[in-house]
């Protein structure tokens, strides 16, 4: 695993290529936009009927990021349920994984505009925290220093391969999605790109994470 | 016997007109349950579908709909109407023609359901669409008689699946149901056929005259084609001359991009300004309609188009049909033909503009073959199971069904003959829980079982979002263009495209030059632009491929130690060829490697036609990977196979042995982009993606994600899933074709020139404009983009922030 080092508002931070931020200070990671369930909801709403793996693919790579990094703390940046009926719908295997993840860690529920009431499954719900000098909350706000969030899916291309990415200025990181059905938005759209001040950096993730500036 | 009305004899006599003995035989044998006629275009095939409804209706008045009329394509539709209008009002009949496409306001369809014309034409899309309302057996109970235009063009895709399907609704609501066929040439017309009767029930085959042999020709140029290329903007003069020649010409090009470039010259070389228009399939259809209206009346002098005219909408004037580029297919280049001179008993009259010097060999090949009455075509698979879920699930959109029931009427459809109740159990189940091993909604089904047995949807409001992705046509993702400010919509780029663009980029469409401003609710804004060199919009546009006859007549003429048919700068191109480098011969294998642009390229050529040549490159890319040779990507032809990497091939032997060759190669088939692909088809047409939402698209991107995750989650936790096993069988069919490569080494065995150039050769040079290039996502992908990330990284003086 190569990640990317780099420095927030002083706090260091890697970006691992599996879009997961570790918080090496705090022994922390940071994961945004899981949206479990969104198969559940997707089915709910007398859509297609999709591969109901996706739960256990997103816990699978969440559990070996935890592991790689011997993570305390685990922050979900929010959106980490499709909507609030969809952590209900999560099988008992999920729930229990979950759990042993939990298990002996800080978990930290960052609200999010998918899942903005409390979760039933253990650890505290936040609508934002404050950690190692960072502020880490799901929708940037205009203005923000120091800030770490997710929402926007921010997706980067480099010679025609548009991959999920990590995007940050001096001031800001905005965090790719993690969930397995999750798509992305361009780095390039007015939405996201208003954000950043340059010079700014995009860190492509995959096999590698790639840093490249944005 | 029907017999012709003294109204239509005497409306017949009045024009001068003789009915076609053809005619008069569909009239005589109007009686039967299935008929197919043949009749080359301007033979009055319409009409001569049409003649025993008209006959019928005459002699007993009845209300409601007699027959249905369906063709492949909208305009054909709407021009069959103003066709059939011309008798009915001249003549005075009671009867009521309407259409029925995608086009049509939502009043008048909710009109026609309750109240429908004698006559509805419509397209297999609409008329599935309307298999699907719970009202369709009131619609359909008086139906008599289905006339099925064009059915050569329908039964080359899964649209001709759908389409049989639903016949075997309409059969069900309406039995008793006549079929009647129209085709123009076909290679095997009782196996077309055999396609259209029901349940295996006789469907006899009326054959017309087919007509003076046409008048096809190549073009002669003052300047020869280009080594490479499409586009023959290189015959313009030429090509203008002809036009002034003749009332009307039809300019017909492969792909829409094409289209689009060959018209951009075309008009800067109109120095006359006679009036040409353009027509394909990404432009709006304001715009078509418009073209589509001028040509009609007469007005238009040229029309440069694709293959979205190719069906036989009537051209009155059209005297001349012109192709450019190589035809790629003897058949299609005949039913093409056949737009010129309209009229019977005139030979149509075409000429051929090979874009480039390997199209010159093509249309030599061509031209031979059509003259030789050669016609060629791929055998058909057995029905897909995708379009049987679509099937099942527009079934249950219109009310509860018996499953026996509905495996039956399937059963009677020629294609779905052989269906096991097991594959059709797999697809119940599929469209009912997902299918899947791990039991996951069982609150969420689509479809239940009631108490009774019979099968329904679990919610009733699930059947709009069937009925908004109903349909077996893929297209890629696009997006509108309009321009900034007047909102008018000139047509449709790919998103992909749409994402390479920047502000300030050019492009051209719909023959005009535009700016790119920016990208605005998931429409690309752009202004019109002043410049001279724009890049060009990409399009998913038809690319055919040659058949393996031509390949094979090509191989032949490669022999030749000189070629008197072929124009001086091709025979010089060949022979250049053969001094550089050699020509490709049936019995070895010829591999030539080059640098280019910086990469390592390699070129393959089999000659084991366009799917083998496909696969070919993904086998020799995996042992290429696995030897540490970093290829990048390939493309293939019918001819060759093009490799480009990081890393030069020494030694291209290893590579092609074929002991082994086999092997690992589901693996490597699995993880490529040709079965994401595929995938992504099937599982659109099977109801697992959707394409069309309820609530229109927000702008940005992150509410919908690439089928290419579900694929990837199937493979790792349910690779035997249904939707796994279509989409390899498709690609075995459509896109391995494993049995021509081992053929291809069998008749080489072993026998290997390779050939290492400085340069491309004048053979390879075609193969680097080729469209479809086949990305290898390996370890070249990951150092390449690092090493451009590095480069960035340098440029923008940065180590990081």
């Amino acid at each position: 695993m190569t990640a990317h080092a780099f420095t927030l508002c002083s706090t260091p931070l890697r970006a691992l290529p599996s879009g997961a931020l570790h918080i090496l200070g705090e022994a922390a990671l940071c994961v945004s936009d899981l949206h479990l369930g969104k198969s559940d909801r997707i089915a709910r709403l007398g859509g297609g009927l999709l591969p109901p793996y996706e739960a256990r693919e997103t816990l699978t790579r969440l559990e070996a990021d935890i592991l790689a990094t011997r993570a305390r703390q685990v922050i979900c940046l929010g959106d980490s349920f499709d909507d609030l009926a969809a952590q209900s719908s999560l099988g008992q295997d999920e729930r229990l994984w979950l759990a042993r993840l939990q298990a002996g860690r800080r978990w930290v529920w960052i609200e999010g505009n998918h899942d903005p009431g409390p979760v039933e499954l253990g650890g505290s719900h936040l609508a934002e925290l404050a950690l190692g000098g960072l502020i880490f909350r799901h929708i940037a706000v205009e203005g923000a220093a120091g800030e770490v969030s997710g929402h926007y899916h921010p997706k980067h291309r480099i010679r025609g391969t548009a991959r999920p990415a990590f995007l940050y200025d001096k001031s800001r990181l905005i965090l790719p999605a993690y969930g397995t059905y999750t798509g992305g938005l361009s780095s390039g759209e007015p939405a996201l790109s208003a954000l950043f001040k340059k010079p700014a950096m995009a860190v492509l993730t995959g096999t590698k994470a790639i840093p490249v500036p944005f | 016997m029907t017999a012709l009305p003294t109204a239509f004899s005497d409306w017949f006599a009045a024009r001068g007109w003789q009915v076609h003995p053809h005619q008069r035989e569909m009239l005589d044998r109007a009686g039967e349950a299935a008929l197919m006629l043949i009749a080359p275009t301007g033979g009055g095939k319409t009409l001569a579908g049409f003649l025993p409804t008209l006959a019928e209706l005459v002699a007993a008045p009845s209300e409601g709909l007699h027959t249905l009329y369906i063709s492949p394509l909208k305009a054909l539709a709407s021009d069959i109407r103003r066709n059939l209008l011309v008798p009915i009002s001249e003549m005075g009949l009671p009867i009521r023609v309407e259409d029925r496409t995608g086009d049509t306001s939502a009043t008048a369809k909710k009109r026609q359901r309750v109240d429908p014309p004698h006559i509805l034409l419509t397209t297999p899309e609409s008329l599935a669409l309307l298999t699907s309302y719970e009202d369709a057996p009131r619609m359909f109970a008086g139906l008599s008689r289905v006339i099925i235009d064009e059915i050569h063009a329908l039964a080359e895709s899964k649209r001709g699946d759908q389409l049989m399907l639903a016949l075997s609704r309409l059969e069900a609501m309406a039995p008793g149901l006549r079929r009647v066929g129209l085709s123009a040439t076909v290679e095997d017309p009782p196996a077309l056929a055999a396609l259209m009767a029901r349940g295996g029930a006789p469907c006899p085959v009326l054959l017309a005259d087919p007509g003076p042999d046409p008048d096809i020709a190549t073009l002669r140029t003052e300047a020869p084609p280009p080594w490479s290329g499409g586009g023959g903007r290189y015959a313009i003069a030429e090509i203008l001359e002809e036009v002034k020649r003749h009332r009307t010409t039809l300019i017909f090009h492969n792909t829409r991009a094409q289209a689009e470039i060959f018209f951009h010259h075309l008009w800067l070389a109109n120095s006359d300004d006679l009036p040409i228009g353009i027509h394909h399939g990404s432009l709006s259809r304001e715009q078509r309609d418009a073209v589509e209206k001028a040509m009609t009346e007469g007005q238009l002098r040229a029309v440069v188009c694709t293959g979205s005219l190719d069906l036989g909408i009537d051209w009155g004037n059209v005297d001349l049909v012109i192709q450019v580029g190589a035809p790629k297919n003897v058949k299609r280049l005949i039913q093409r033909i056949g737009r010129a001179n309209h009229r019977y008993n005139a030979p149509s009259k075409a000429l051929l503009v090979p874009a480039n010097r390997f199209e010159v060999v093509e249309c030599v090949a061509a031209l031979e073959a059509a003259r030789s009455h050669h016609l060629d075509g791929d055998p058909r698979g057995t029905g897909p199971l995708d379009v049987l879920c679509q099937h099942l699930l527009i079934r249950a959109c219109a009310g509860p069904f018996d499953e026996m029931e509905l495996f039956c009427e399937v059963r009677s459809v020629g294609a779905y003959a052989g269906l096991s109740r097991a594959a059709f159990d797999d697809c119940l189940a599929f469209c009912a829980t997902g299918g899947y091993a791990l039991k996951a909604y069982d609150r969420w089904q689509r479809l239940v079982q009631r108490p009774d047995g019979l099968w329904q949807l679990r919610d009733p409001r699930a059947a709009q979002r069937i009925r908004m992705n109903i349909g077996t046509i893929q297209d890629t993702d696009t997006l509108k263009v309009r321009l900034r400010g007047a909102g008018k919509p000139l047509g449709e780029v790919e998103e992909s495209f749409a994402a390479t663009l920047s502000a300030g980029d050019t492009f051209l469409i719909g023959g005009q030059i535009v700016r790119y401003e920016g990208l605005k609710e998931m429409t690309v804004e752009v202004s019109r632009s002043a410049s001279k060199k724009p890049r060009v919009a990409v399009f998913q546009g038809t690319k055919f491929a040659t058949s393996t006859q031509l390949a094979d007549r090509i191989l032949e003429m490669f022999r030749q130690g000189s070629w008197p048919a072929l124009p001086d700068h091709t025979a010089a191109w060949l022979s250049l060829q053969r001094e550089l480098s050699q020509l490709p011969a049936r019995d070895r294998v010829l591999v030539e490697s080059f640098p280019h642009d910086g990469l390592a390229h390699t070129c393959v050529y089999g000659f084991a036609g366009r799917n083998a040549q496909q696969t070919l490159g993904l086998l020799l890319t995996r042992r290429m990977e696995t030897s540490g040779l970093n290829p990048l990507g390939f493309v293939s032809t019918d001819y060759a196979t093009l490799i480009w990497g990081l890393d030069r091939v020494e030694d291209p032997a290893p590579l092609l042995r074929a002991e082994g060759l086999r092997e690992g190669l589901d693996d490597w088939l699995k993880g490529n982009a040709v079965m994401k692909r595929t995938f992504r088809g099937a599982a659109t047409i099977a109801g697992l993606i959707e394409r069309n939402l309820p609530q229109a698209r927000k702008s940005g991107r992150q509410a919908t994600f690439s089928s290419d995750i579900l694929y990837d989650t199937l493979r790792k936790y349910e690779p035997d899933h249904l939707l796994m096993r279509i989409t390899e069988t498709e690609a075995l069919r459509g896109l391995v074709d494993f049995g021509r490569i081992e053929e291809f080494l069998a008749r080489t065995e072993g026998r290997i020139d390779h050939i290492k150039l400085e340069r491309v050769s004048p053979l390879a040079a075609p193969m680097l404009l080729e469209v479809g290039k086949v990305p290898i996502a390996g370890e070249g992908r990951e150092r390449l983009l690092a090493r451009e990330a590095e480069a960035l990284m340098a440029e923008a003086g940065l180590d990081g922030l």
